[in-house]
């Protein structure tokens, strides 16, 4: 019951933040990305600094209590470096990014708009998502053949 | 630069490095929209507080437009088949990357991560050079 209530409420205050920052707006970030149509607008990168001095500050205060409030251990992400898949995945996210301007935060958020673009787009976003672990899948099925694989 | 609304921005910013600070504060875990949904969706545990981020996430529009804030309908180019192939490889490419503008771009860059570092240069990279090829190459 606390997880729920705590993930609702982070859920809420980053939907609040997007939402105010004007970051729900498609358009807005394709101003961003836009940076030779004679109107460029850094709004985006406004964003990204305030949310990272305030994270990092909260992430520093983190590290010194150790524990989290309402679980038993803080999740740190271990993997430092850069391969293949990191590489290979954020170009494709880049290039659905800027086709349409939609990163998957703000796509979920404006299905309370109730926009059909933005509601197929949701769903192209999810059918990605489960494709891509069904492929993860395959492959990891494909390599443990090849290591149990006979040599004769 | 008549579109910069830096004030909003930086409010709204603040706002949402609050929310991921407060989630790794309360629950230990890294605010990552493409994480959280992706989880929630293929993981096995820990399905409630994810499903009730996004629920939040979702219902802050909804919260605010109660409020009398207005939210604004999202105007998005694009023909129909360029939102399918833009959210297949949005939902493709966050979940082989592990991770989107929130996960890579705030919470990664916050902890210093270079994985995260080198993942968000990649996908501003390419965002950029499509926004590039499509409004100053070829259309406009």
């Amino acid at each position: 019951m606390r997880d729920t209530l705590a993930g609702l409420l982070c859920g809420l205050i980053f939907g609040f933040g997007l939402l105010i920052s004007g970051m729900m707006q498609p358009t807005k970030v394709l101003g961003f990305l836009d940076l030779f149509g004679g109107a460029w607008d850094p709004s985006l990168a406004v964003v990204m600094a305030a949310a990272l001095a305030v994270a990092a500050a909260g992430y520093a205060l983190a590290r010194r209590r150790g524990q989290p409030l309402f679980a038993a251990q803080s999740l740190w992400p271990k993997a430092r470096h850069v391969d293949g898949p990191l590489a290979t995945g954020a170009v494709l996210f880049g290039i659905g990014w800027g086709l349409v301007g939609l990163c998957p935060g703000p796509a979920i958020e404006n299905l309370a708009t109730g926009s059909v673009r933005v509601l197929v787009f949701v769903v192209a976003m999810v059918a990605g998502m489960l494709l891509q672990r069904a492929w993860q899948q395959r492959i990891q099925a494909q390599a443990s053949m090849l290591a149990t694989a006979p040599d004769g | 630069m008549a579109n910069f609304t830096p004030v909003s921005a930086a409010i709204g910013g603040a706002l949402i490095g609050l929310s991921v600070a407060l989630l790794m504060l309360l629950l230990g875990r890294i605010a990552g929209i493409s994480g959280i949904l992706g989880e929630f969706l293929t993981g096995g545990s820990e399905k409630g507080w994810r499903l009730a981020f996004l629920a939040g996430l979702i219902g802050a529009p909804l919260v605010a437009t109660l409020a009398g804030y207005g939210v604004a309908s999202p105007q998005m180019p694009g023909s129909w088949g360029v939102i399918i192939v833009a959210g297949v490889l949005v939902g493709f490419g966050t979940r082989l990357g592990t991770g989107c503008t929130s996960g890579h771009g705030i919470c990664g860059i916050a902890r210093l991560s270079p994985r995260s570092l080198a993942a968000t240069a990649i996908f501003m990279a390419a965002a950029i050079v499509v926004v590039f090829m499509n409004r100053h190459v070829l259309g406009g």
